[in-house]
């Protein structure tokens, strides 16, 4: 690296002040600047920071969206779920590999162009869709491919950088880079007349101690997918010692199927910003995190300038709403591409310039969270209900859903149905009625709650969306007959090991020998002795894994299993044993090393 | 530790343990021995393997990195969590390269002990066959990538012990691996044979060089008693 290019380093390292628990906003600053974060930028970076240059490389390393080598100047990252290829990404793919003359994982010739597949960008109700930079391409078609190669490749013909023009000010935006609202259908939550600071001015007509006790008796759970009762977490978080207390909002979004927190981010930012300060009044944090998924970085302009706004309308800053000593503000951090990093304590190390590992428990983040002070972690759709419960009242809240899981839930819709999108939804729904609302009347098996969540077959349409039957993170893929449910699971188990964070053995392991396990199944050479002992490693791998990522990663599987045991006795080998490789892939290395295919052997007559 | 002492049950027997102990003190203390691969008695627990996983109050948690509690209530030796732990060290088995009949480390190695100790016969998951390289960089020390097991050991102790950070992780998931802090490799780094870190790794992953032979196989550690054995040694407290 050059000196011009180390003294770059140097004052983005100005920028974030020195200070290691920025790594995150460093990386993503020379990474943006260079297009890969180099040997010398490491140690650049972990001089000025204090720490050693295996410790950068530690936190590099993890991220999708960080390189250590450089890549094409223009990275193409098309969105690989099952709701995508239902929608033709395969096609889109294949489009892109002929008009650039590279096969995916490839980089063309002249270093201008990477393309290759990434996890769900949360854009699955207008599949296939596409990161290009930070740029988001949706509903693409193989027609489409060769205009969007020609509009990138204009400005860079004179040899120059290629520019994605993510704002009309850099250039005509990319054919398809628009993504369209979501919001399908408004409940209580999302309609009605309210203005920004609404939640915030009812929330200081009570005590802080008062909110909490409002939220409580609200009934409020985790709208994440874990449930826990948020008024209970903020008061935990509330009375634990601690030098400052934190809020952080949990928009790290990257279950597969669900993007109901960007369609509160993109349509109703100031609900979610009213919901963190609201949180931040009732614990007496100063400080509010907001944690957005790296695939959502086309939203931090328009975030910022909303934050702005608030500050010069006194929602934010000093003395808020004329409230002496009410100091709040809030921060945006942007991720790098790990799915992990939506596990709450996995997002606090993240949110510290870590690699995204989870933490042990305890000490909890309510006692113990970032950097080391009690923390309230919440997701973006839960501050969004707190706002308005302070707003409106816990006793409108709870007249609304069931005695278990009050109020509405924001359902991500997409597959085969005729009106994919985001339905607020009272909870209580059973998914028959879910079906007839979107539209689809032929499914045959609807994934509730992402992967992590349950395979649902026709049987169990009648079951509710609740907490206490179906819960889920509002996540909602619909398949119709057609579809392949063992592909789907395959695809999900594909999932999760490449997001296996692979801190602990039973996850980083496990999810690959499940992987590699349905690959079999699939395949149709698995026989009853291998499904057996894939269902008892599914099991090991949920008992003894650390975090909810490896707990849930066998669900796919195993659920599939119980709830369409057909399938799987459709795929059987009728043999007692078949082993793990063929004949043809074991001697496909000697095949490509001779040049020829063996000759086969003479069969006497 | 503030000295304070209450009761915990495990298996069944009522132990003593000490305010800020974890579960496994407290039961190496009591000579009830937990299998478990990535703690050490000298280091921060960190629990990477999963293996010293126990049933506390009902639900599955680590031992290392559990404090304990008044009235907890733990099971340890039970048909399901033996068979568990016998399918995670098998995990480990194929993920690496693990060739026990030639490895310098057979009968002082950790993991193939707990193999012998969980009654694994045979991996019954598909080897991995990873390519990894050694790295001989060092004059007195090399690191075998193929035995590594990601238990972090190493990384604690220079970090913490020696105060060095010569080693961090590098990747994720399975693919994961063990990194220095150097890009010419382990010579390059601050590394020192009489580190702690150098002497932590419960496989021949890091291996003192010149040294590997000094105790011939059939009288190593775990060629005369299970691993464990030291622990039980040690064992009281009373049946419930």
């Amino acid at each position: 690296m050059n000196s011009s290019n180390t003294s770059a380093v140097e004052s983005i390292l100005k920028e974030f002040e020195e200070d290691r628990t920025r790594l995150m906003d460093i990386i993503l600053a020379v990474q943006q600047r260079f297009g890969h974060v180099s040997d010398e930028a490491v140690q650049t970076i972990a001089t000025s920071l204090g720490i050693h240059a295996v410790e950068v490389e530690d936190m590099v390393s993890f991220y999708a969206f960080f390189d250590r080598q450089p890549r094409g100047r223009v990275r193409i990252r098309l969105s690989r779920t099952p709701i995508s290829f239902m929608k033709g990404a395969n096609e889109v793919a294949r489009a892109f590999e002929e008009a650039l003359g590279i096969p995916i994982g490839g980089t063309s010739a002249d270093g201008a162009f990477t393309v290759e597949w990434t996890s769900d960008i949360g854009m699955a109700d207008q599949e296939p869709s596409a990161l290009i930079d930070g740029v988001v391409l949706t509903e693409l078609t193989p027609a489409d491919v060769p205009g969007i190669v020609a509009a990138l490749r204009a400005p860079g013909d004179d040899g120059g950088p290629l520019v994605v023009p993510s704002h009309p000010s850099e250039g005509a935006p990319l054919p398809k880079a628009v993504v369209r609202s979501s919001l399908v259908h408004a409940g209580a939550l999302l309609s009605g007349p309210r203005g920004p600071g609404d939640g915030i001015r009812a929330a200081l007509a009570l005590s802080p101690e008062q909110v909490i006790e409002e939220i409580t008796k609200s009934k409020l759970r985790g709208r994440g997918g874990a449930g826990f009762p948020t008024g209970m977490k903020w008061r935990l978080t509330r009375k634990a010692a601690g030098r400052d207390h934190y809020v952080v909002c949990n928009a790290g979004e990257g279950e597969l199927g669900t993007f109901k927190d960007r369609m509160l981010l993109t349509e109703f930012p100031d609900l979610v910003f009213d919901g963190v300060t609201v949180a931040g009044y009732a614990l007496g944090a100063r400080q509010g995190l907001v944690y957005l998924r790296g695939e959502y970085a086309y939203l931090l302009g328009a975030l910022q300038d909303v934050l702005k706004t608030r500050r010069s309308l006194g929602l934010l800053g000093t003395n808020i709403c004329g409230r002496e000593g009410f100091d709040f503000d809030i921060r945006i951090q942007l991720g790098a591409g790990a799915y992990i990093a939506g596990e709450e304590s996995a997002l606090l190390e993240s949110l510290e310039g870590k690699r995204g590992a989870p933490r042990d428990r305890p000490p909890f983040p309510t006692e113990r969270g970032y950097l080391q002070q009690p923390t309230a972690i919440d997701n973006v759709e839960t501050l969004a209900c707190a706002a308005r419960i302070v707003e409106k009242g816990a006793t409108w809240f709870t007249a609304l859903g069931t005695k278990e899981s009050a109020g509405t839930k924001l359902m991500s819709v997409t597959g085969d149905c005729a009106r994919p999108g985001v339905y607020e939804l009272p909870f209580g729904i059973t998914v028959n009625e879910l079906l007839e609302l979107v539209g689809a009347p032929d499914a045959a098996y609807v994934q509730v709650s992402g992967p992590s969540g349950h395979a649902v077959a026709p049987k169990d349409f009648g079951r509710r969306i609740a907490y206490e039957d179906l819960s889920t993170n509002g996540s909602t893929m619909i398949f119709n007959a057609h579809r392949e449910v063992l592909e789907i699971a395959l695809q999900f188990a594909d999932f999760f090991a490449g997001e296996s964070c692979g801190w602990c053995t039973p996850c980083r392991v496990g999810t690959t020998l499940l992987r590699q396990g349905m690959e079999k199944v699939v395949a149709g050479r698995a026989t009853l002795a291998d499904i057996a002992a894939l269902e008892s490693l599914g099991n090991t791998v949920m008992r003894m894994s650390r975090c909810g990522l490896g707990q849930s990663a066998p669900k796919p599987i195993l659920s599939t299993m119980r709830n369409f045991p057909e399938l799987y006795e459709a795929r059987l080998a009728p043999d007692s044993f078949t082993p793990r490789v063929t004949l043809q892939d074991a001697l496909r290395e000697a095949v490509a090393v001779q040049g020829r295919e063996p000759v086969a052997e003479e069969v006497e007559v | 530790m503030s000295g304070a002492t209450f009761y915990i049950s495990v298996d069944g027997v009522e132990i003593e343990a000490t305010e800020g102990q974890s579960i496994i003190e407290a039961c190496d203390a009591a000579g009830i021995y937990i299998p478990r691969l990535c703690h050490h008695p000298d280091l921060k627990p960190s629990g990477n393997c999963r293996v010293c996983t126990c049933r506390i109050n009902g639900r599955n948690g680590s031992a290392c990195v559990t404090p304990a509690a008044h009235g907890m209530v733990v099971e340890n030796n039970t048909r399901e969590l033996t068979d568990d732990r016998r399918a995670v060290i098998e995990m480990l088995y194929v993920e690496g390269n693990h060739p026990c009949p030639y490895c310098v480390a057979s009968g002082d190695c950790e993991l193939q002990a707990l193999g012998y100790r969980l009654g694994m016969v045979a991996p019954t998951q598909p080897y991995q066959w990873p390519a990894r390289k050694i790295d001989a960089t060092h004059p007195d020390i090399y690191l075998d990538h193929d035995r590594c097991i990601l238990c972090s050991r190493c990384i604690r102790a220079s970090r913490m012990e020696d105060g060095k950070t010569v080693f961090a992780f590098e990747g994720r998931g399975i693919a994961m691996r063990l990194n220095v802090d150097a890009e010419g490799g382990l010579g390059e780094t601050q590394m020192a044979a009489i580190d702690k870190a150098a002497g932590v790794c419960p496989v021949a992953c890091i291996v003192i060089k010149r040294h590997s032979y000094r105790v011939p196989n059939g009288s190593r550690r775990f060629d005369t008693a299970p691993i464990g054995s030291d622990i039980e040694a040690k064992r009281k407290g009373r049946k419930l």
